[in-house]
């Protein structure tokens, strides 16, 4: 006798397949040990960011309590030398970073795919304008054009800083889409959205770059990856809006403070390793990217020899 | 022999570029820093100085071209103004004076990052599912995502604060004259250590796993197996026919991590308060010191255009399909 | 008459890979002996297993291919009981390899000249570099390529050169046993037929042993004297070539393989192809692999893996002539 499926059941089916559906392209990530333990490293700091003001104890900028203090039970991280709790700046900085961080990182893949996408696949002078610019800003070196920048525009935010970071790194994950829309133009299914009248935008926008999503993927992370370091040396050297909070800043603060010849290691080792661990996290899971787009770099699984080798009967 | 034409020609189309954007940029930004600028020295210039600030930043000048052409002038004629924060030391002594610094620290441990790495990275792949093959990656992976001036805190800090084994700052024991002496060259040697280190640490892991992948994308290709099957020695093959091979997209990104490695080295000098051209920047930019703004932001530029000149030159030398212009 | 050795012997060789699917088996029980002074042919459709066997055979299986079962035997030695040093020196100096194409088989950077000379000169150590400079001349002689191109790289030399250097590569050892992976594949028509030329010439002259895997039927029964049919991994029939026209018993395969061939003289002969596609080697399908496809099947066809019959004394894997009501 069969069981009659019900309609509750039915729905149940339904959901969990959606369900399961929404987290097959995250699959990826799990394979790997390694990208694994990046993806969750990430996701702790995602969530740090989101719920800030429920996670952290006081107000970043307050400066009301003991100064100089090591790590006590009221502040885990100790304070600064005007009596600010560096766990509550360490949870709010963490916010800004990662806002700045992934704003910039896909505003310069954005720009990247422009540049790079319409120079593969034009080709001829405009290939040539676009690509000798890309060349330009990658040759450059970036930092210094960025402090230049920073110099005639006096401090500013971090997002703007975010801005100009995206405005100029973009030209790495240009020339890697160039090459790829390069060799995906010259293939068949795009012969046939020519034929089929597609315009031009049409055929970027919806053949090429969904064909390249892993790529961009990639290329999102070792972006964000990328202002992450740049906005934390920018603010680091005192270009940025001291009264923001962002890990940079807390590390600028604590060496213009004499932090390190005070020992008070406290104050600058938790920025940097929350800036070592969100850029690590990136690392790891650019890593499961790289393993997709590139088969060849599988690493070799431990595997027992099945073959047999030696001579017999 | 087009390629080199072609390199060539990028150069000098890119100088073109930089030495424009830096005359450009001053004059673009909002806010218009000139005038504020020279409100701020109002009273401390001597009419003659001012008048010539007013020449090079375009105050009260007619056209924009006059003014890039006695930009252009001034430049090639090494007459790159005077500093501000040290008036009246013409800019071109002071970068004369921090230069070499840069180029000692940045070229020596750019050079040990790059033969160390792509040894390491030639070394795992090879001995693939080994000990190193498994954590070397993953080490390199973490230094990779700190900032490089957080690891150069870390440094002073322990190495420096903690266990004195090295100087924390400057590029030589003030208390020592200059002159070619054992004593002056262990000093920089000893000042030049923790900085050198903290350079050399953040591009290693870019080298090692950049070769790795190369070598594992050539150690698939058929010509390997060909070699493998008519009996090349391990030696040959892994040096000949892979490493040989698989260095040269090594090439390619190295003009990008230059780029990388000076960014580095401003923020490494800062920390060290070494005397390089990185930390003259960042102190020109903290006093408004345009001139040298100015000036050591195109020579760090130049020096990068020159560094990827050299090695797009070596490139051509490399592989024979690019010399003898093949497909 | 006193039993030749044989060059090559293959006793039920099976080679199998590791897939997410669980283990394939490329090639299955196959079974050959190959003399000297012969060319066999070896002919299967893409992804047949004729380049896997040829790999195994030289012992460069790679990417989690093993050999599962079987041995093989190459001037009497088995091949997977050497160590690397042995194998190294057996290897090339008794048997060899022609690549497919050769465009990926010669290193890039490296002359022409050095590439040949590192056969000598990791064989040999005594050989001074001057006398396997000379070898190399003499090697350009035999594929008859100008020994001015010796200083040339690679991609300076035409497929066609670039072919005939990787077979003066193969043969400069004098090995008794060459393998030819579809070495005209990748050429144009007229080229073909000029490196095929100087294969049988070579062949003629040197008396070796070669094993010519090709998916080109006509080509293959052209040049050698001996064909092994592979189909799914197995070996469905082997035959002499000359046995190879339509009036002859054949296994199915084979006759398909026939009606497929344009020949320039023939008569109205419809040409046709075989409907179907190759098998899936991860899902074979039960009984013979070929039965899908087969218009002669019937119900044991379905059930039981053929065993190796002689038909015409030709080794065949076919139901078909082992009933007495068998044959077209």
């Amino acid at each position: 006798m069969k069981a009659e499926l019900t309609p509750t059941s039915q729905i149940n089916g339904k959901s969990q397949n959606y369900f399961l559906k929404v987290l097959k392209p995250l699959r990826p990530f799990f394979s790997n040990g390694k990208s694994a333990t990046g993806f969750i490293i990430f996701l702790i700091f995602l969530i740090i960011a989101i719920f800030a003001p429920l996670i952290a104890p006081y107000s970043p900028s307050a400066a009301i309590y003991d100064p100089n203090l090591p790590p006590t039970a009221n502040h885990w991280f100790g304070t600064t030398n005007t009596g600010q709790d560096i766990y509550s700046q360490f949870i709010y900085s963490a916010r800004n970073t990662m806002i700045v961080g992934f704003g910039a990182g896909i505003l310069s893949t954005i720009i990247g795919l422009i540049f790079g996408v319409v120079a593969g696949y034009r080709g001829g002078l405009t290939d040539a304008i676009l690509s000798f610019i890309t060349n330009l800003f990658l040759v450059m070196p970036g930092l210094a054009l960025l402090i230049v920048i920073e110099a005639y525009l006096k401090a500013s935010t971090p997002f703007v800083n975010g801005l100009i970071i995206a405005m100029t790194g973009w030209a790495w994950g240009a020339r890697v889409f160039r090459s790829q829309t390069m060799t995906l133009a010259r293939r068949d299914f795009i012969l046939a959205a020519k034929m089929s009248g597609k315009s031009s935008l049409r055929i970027m926008i919806t053949e090429i770059c969904p064909n390249m999503m892993s790529i961009i993927a990639g290329n999102i992370m070792f972006a964000t990856l990328g202002a992450i370091l740049a906005e934390a040396g920018l603010a680091f050297l005192g270009l940025e809006d001291i009264n923001s909070t962002s890990w940079g800043i807390m590390l600028y603060w604590a060496s213009s403070n004499a932090a390190l010849l005070r020992g008070a290691w406290w104050w600058f080792v938790p920025p940097g390793i929350g800036i070592a661990l969100v850029g690590l996290s990136l690392v790891l899971m650019n890593f499961a990217i790289d393993q997709i787009t590139n088969p060849r770099l599988k690493t070799q699984k431990r595997r027992k020899n099945r073959g047999r080798k030696a001579a017999s009967a | 022999m087009r390629y080199i034409l072609n390199r060539l020609g990028f150069f000098i189309l890119s100088l073109w570029a930089a030495i424009t954007i830096n005359f450009i940029l001053p004059r673009m930004m909002p806010g218009s820093p000139a005038d504020a600028m020279f409100a701020k020295f109002q009273g401390q210039l001597t009419p003659a100085a001012l008048d010539a600030m007013k020449k090079a930043y375009g105050i009260g000048q007619s056209t924009l071209w006059q003014q890039y052409v006695d930009y252009l002038h001034g430049l090639f004629t090494f007459n790159w103004g005077l500093s501000f924060m040290q008036y009246p030391t013409p800019v071109s002594d002071m970068i004369r004076g921090s230069l070499p610094w840069t180029i000692g620290l940045v070229g020596i441990s750019t050079l040990l990052s790059v033969f160390i790495g792509t040894a390491l990275g030639v070394y795992i792949s090879w001995k693939r599912k080994g000990f190193l093959d498994n954590t070397l990656p993953v080490v390199s992976m973490i230094f990779q995502a700190m900032p490089y001036f957080w690891v150069a805190l870390l440094f002073v800090f322990i190495f420096g604060f903690k266990l004195n084994w090295f100087p924390m700052a400057h590029g030589y024991d003030p208390a020592i004259s200059p002159g070619f002496n054992a004593t002056y060259l262990t000093s920089i040697l000893n000042h030049a250590f923790l900085p050198g280190l903290t350079l050399l640490i953040g591009s290693l892991s870019g080298w090692i796993i950049g070769m790795r992948n190369n070598m594992m994308y050539t150690l698939g290709e058929d010509y390997v197996t060909f070699a493998e099957a008519k009996g090349v020695r391990t030696s040959r093959l892994m040096f000949s026919y892979a490493a040989r091979n698989a260095i040269l997209p090594q090439l390619t990104s190295f003009a990008i991590a230059i780029g990388n490695v000076v960014s580095g080295s401003i923020l490494t000098e800062q920390v060290f308060s070494y005397p390089g051209i990185g930390n003259q920047l960042t102190s020109a930019v903290q006093s408004q010191d345009f001139p040298m703004i100015q000036a050591s932001f195109l020579l760090i530029a130049v020096a990068v255009l020159v560094a990827n000149l050299i090695v797009d030159l070596l490139y051509s030398r490399l592989d024979p399909r690019i010399r003898t212009g093949g497909e | 008459m006193e039993e030749k050795q044989p060059v090559l012997e293959l006793q039920n060789v099976s080679v199998g890979y590791d897939s997410p699917a669980g283990m394939v088996q490329a090639v299955n029980d196959v079974t050959l002996k190959i003399y000297e002074n012969t060319i066999v042919g070896l002919i299967g459709e893409s992804g047949s297993g004729k380049s896997t066997l040829g790999n195994a055979i030289m012992r460069l299986l790679k990417n989690n291919a093993v050999l599962t079962s079987g041995t093989i035997k190459v001037l009497g030695k088995d091949i997977y009981s050497l160590n690397k040093n042995e194998l190294r020196k057996f290897r090339w100096s008794q048997m060899s390899m022609v690549f497919q194409s050769a465009m990926n088989a010669l290193n890039p950077v490296l002359t022409v000249e050095e590439q040949i000379l590192d056969v000598f000169l990791s064989h040999d150590k005594n050989m001074s570099k001057t006398e396997a400079k000379m070898k190399a001349k003499e090697l350009m002689d035999i594929v008859s390529i100008d020994p001015r191109y010796l200083r040339s790289y690679p991609h300076e030399l035409s497929g066609g050169m670039r072919q005939r250097v990787v077979i003066a590569i193969a043969i400069a050892l004098d090995p008794k046993l060459v393998i030819m992976d579809e070495p005209t594949t990748a050429l144009d028509v007229v080229v073909q037929r000029s490196i095929l030329d100087k294969i049988k010439e070579i062949q003629r002259v040197k008396k070796y042993a070669i094993l010519f895997i090709s998916h080109d039927f006509s080509l293959v029964s052209e040049i050698a004297s001996q064909v092994a049919i592979m189909y799914a991994g197995r070996f469905i029939e082997v035959t002499d070539s000359k046995s190879l026209i339509p009036s002859e018993r054949h296994h199915p395969y084979t006759q398909g393989l026939l009606r497929a061939i344009p020949h320039l003289t023939a008569e109205d002969v419809t040409i046709e192809g075989i409907p179907g596609n190759p098998p899936n080697l991860v899902d074979l399908p039960s009984g013979c692999a070929y039965h899908p496809r087969c218009p002669f099947a019937f119900d044991l066809c379905k059930k039981e893996q053929p065993q190796i019959r002689k038909v015409d004394g030709r080794d065949m894997e076919c139901h078909l002539y082992e009933t007495v009501q068998g044959g077209v």
